[in-house]
C-alpha cells in the first residue's frame, strides 16, 4: 500500500491525495471544507463497545413504559411499540410506518448491522454478507431519528401536564442515554478502515 | 500537479458512494455506470438525474407543505367538547403555557426546517441550471445543513403518536390524529429524500466550468 491514498471529496469532487493520517487526526478538504478522512483511536474496539451499551439501552427502552399517565385514578402506560399500535388502531396505516420505521426498525437495525460486521472484525474475520450488510447501514442510519423522539417526548409531557398527573417510566432515562451513545458510536465508526479490512481484493 | 491537470484527472475517477473508492471509469465512457470493485455498488460521476429528480420531490413537498398547515394534525375530545390544533396552534399552545424553549423547538423544527429546506434546495438548483460560481463553500455548506436538520421536522408526529397512545384507553377524553398528520410525515420523507437526491458536486462543476472560460 502506499504511503499517499488517493480520495476524491464527497462534496465538491476534488481530487486529493492523502497520507496516511496519524491516529485520532482528519483531513478536510481544502477546497470545501468536507471530511476527507479520518482515523479515530480503537475505531473498532471503541464503536463495537458502544454498540453493545446501545443494544442493551435499546431494549430497556422498548421493554419498560417512557411515560405514564394517571388520570382519574386510571393508569395508562405507554412505550414505544404502543404509540404505533394507537396509531394502526385509528387506521393511520402511513404515519403509523413512518414512526415504527424512525423509532424502532431503523435504530434497531443500524445497532444490529453495525455488531455484526464490527464482532467478526474486532477477531479478525471476513464473514460473507459483510459487505452488503455496511452497504446498508449507511442507508438505514440517516432514518433512525431517536434524538428527535426524546424531544417529542418531552412535548407530550408539558401537553398532559393540565389534563392528567404525569410519571415519567425507566425507559425515559434509557432513551436519554441512549442518544449520545448513538451518536458516539456513529463518531467512532471509521468507514475506511472497515472498507479496507472487508471489501474484496481486486 | 497544477489545478487544471487536477480537474482533467478528476474527469476520468469517480469516487464510490457507498464505499468512497476512487475508481477509474473506462475512458470516454465516463456517463456509463461502473461497478466499485470493492464493494459491488454501482459507480456515477454525479448522482443519477440529480437536478430533475430533486426539483420533482421539493415541488411535490411544497404542494403538500399546504394542508400540512392548514388541516389540523390531531384532534382532542375532551367531555363531550372538541379541540383542533395544527402545527401552528400547537406550538403557540406551548407558547401560551410559558414553555418558550420548547415552543421555539417545535416552531422551528415544524415551521421553519420544511419551508427554509425547501427554500434552501430551490435556490441550490437554481443556481446550479444557472452555472452560478458564487460562494461555492459557502453554498456546499448550506447544503450540509439541510441534510442535518431535516430529521427535527419529525417532532409533531412523535407528540401525536404519544398523545395517542396515552389518551386512547382513557373514558374521558380520546385524541385522533388529523389529516394535516399525513401530509406533515409526506413532506418530512420528500423534504428528506430531496436532500439525498441533490449531488452538491454539480455546485463545483458549474464553478469550474465559468472558472475555467474567463
Ligand atoms: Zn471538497
Amino acid at each position: 500500500m502506499s504511503a499517499r491514498k488517493l480520495i476524491l471529496c464527497h462534496d465538491c469532487d476534488l481530487l486529493n491525495r492523502v497520507a496516511e493520517l496519524p491516529s485520532g487526526a482528519s483531513a478536510l478538504c481544502p477546497r470545501c471544507g468536507g471530511l476527507l478522512d479520518r482515523r479515530v483511536p480503537n475505531s473498532i474496539d471503541r464503536t463495537l463497545a458502544l454498540t453493545l451499551a446501545g443494544l442493551v439501552l435499546f431494549l430497556v427502552a422498548n421493554a419498560f413504559p417512557f411515560l405514564a399517565m394517571k388520570m382519574q385514578g386510571q393508569v395508562t402506560d405507554t412505550t414505544l411499540a404502543s404509540g404505533v399500535r394507537a396509531l394502526y388502531a385509528h387506521d393511520e396505516r402511513f404515519v403509523g410506518s413512518l414512526v415504527l420505521f424512525t423509532t424502532i426498525v431503523a435504530p434497531l437495525l443500524q445497532l444490529l448491522l453495525l455488531l455484526s460486521v464490527l464482532a467478526p472484525l474486532r477477531f479478525g474475520r471476513r464473514v460473507p454478507g459483510m459487505i452488503p450488510m455496511f452497504r446498508l447501514l449507511r442507508r438505514v442510519e440517516s432514518w433512525s431519528m431517536m434524538e428527535v423522539f426524546l424531544i417529542g417526548i418531552l412535548v407530550s409531557l408539558v401537553k398532559l401536564a393540565d389534563m392528567a398527573q404525569i410519571v415519567p417510566g425507566i425507559a425515559i432515562w434509557s432513551f436519554a442515554l441512549l442518544i449520545p451513545v448513538l451518536v458516539a458510536a456513529k463518531a467512532s465508526l471509521d468507514p475506511h478502515l472497515v472498507w479496507e479490512r472487508i471489501g474484496r481484493r481486486a | 500537479m497544477s489545478e487544471p491537470e487536477k480537474a482533467l484527472a478528476a474527469r476520468s475517477l469517480a469516487s464510490c458512494h457507498d464505499c468512497a473508492l476512487v475508481v477509474r471509469l473506462p475512458a470516454g465512457r465516463a456517463h456509463v455506470a461502473a461497478r466499485c470493485p470493492r464493494c459491488g455498488a454501482k459507480v456515477h460521476r454525479r448522482k443519477v438525474d440529480s437536478l430533475a429528480r430533486t426539483w420533482a420531490l421539493v415541488i411535490t413537498a411544497a404542494m403538500l407543505y399546504v394542508p400540512a398547515n392548514i388541516y389540523p394534525v390531531m384532534t382532542v375530545t375532551s367531555l363531550g367538547k372538541s379541540q383542533s390544533d395544527t402545527i401552528m396552534s400547537g406550538a403557540i399552545y406551548l407558547l401560551q403555557h410559558g414553555m418558550w424553549p420548547l415552543a421555539l423547538v417545535v416552531f422551528v423544527a415544524s415551521v421553519l426546517v420544511p419551508l427554509l429546506k425547501l427554500a434552501a434546495l430551490s435556490g441550490l438548483l437554481i443556481s446550479v441550471q444557472r452555472g452560478s460560481s458564487w460562494r461555492p463553500r459557502d453554498r456546499t455548506r448550506l447544503y450540509r445543513i439541510t441534510e442535518v436538520v431535516g430529521p427535527w421536522s419529525m417532532v409533531d408526529i412523535y407528540v401525536v403518536t404519544i398523545l395517542m397512545a396515552l389518551v386512547s384507553l382513557g373514558q374521558l377524553a380520546s385524541i385522533e390524529a388529523g389529516l394535516g398528520a399525513v401530509f406533515f410525515a409526506g413532506v418530512v420523507i420528500l423534504t428528506l429524500l430531496a436532500a439525498e437526491s441533490f449531488d452538491p458536486r454539480l455546485i463545483w462543476d458549474r464553478a469550474e466550468a465559468s472558472h475555467a472560460r474567463s
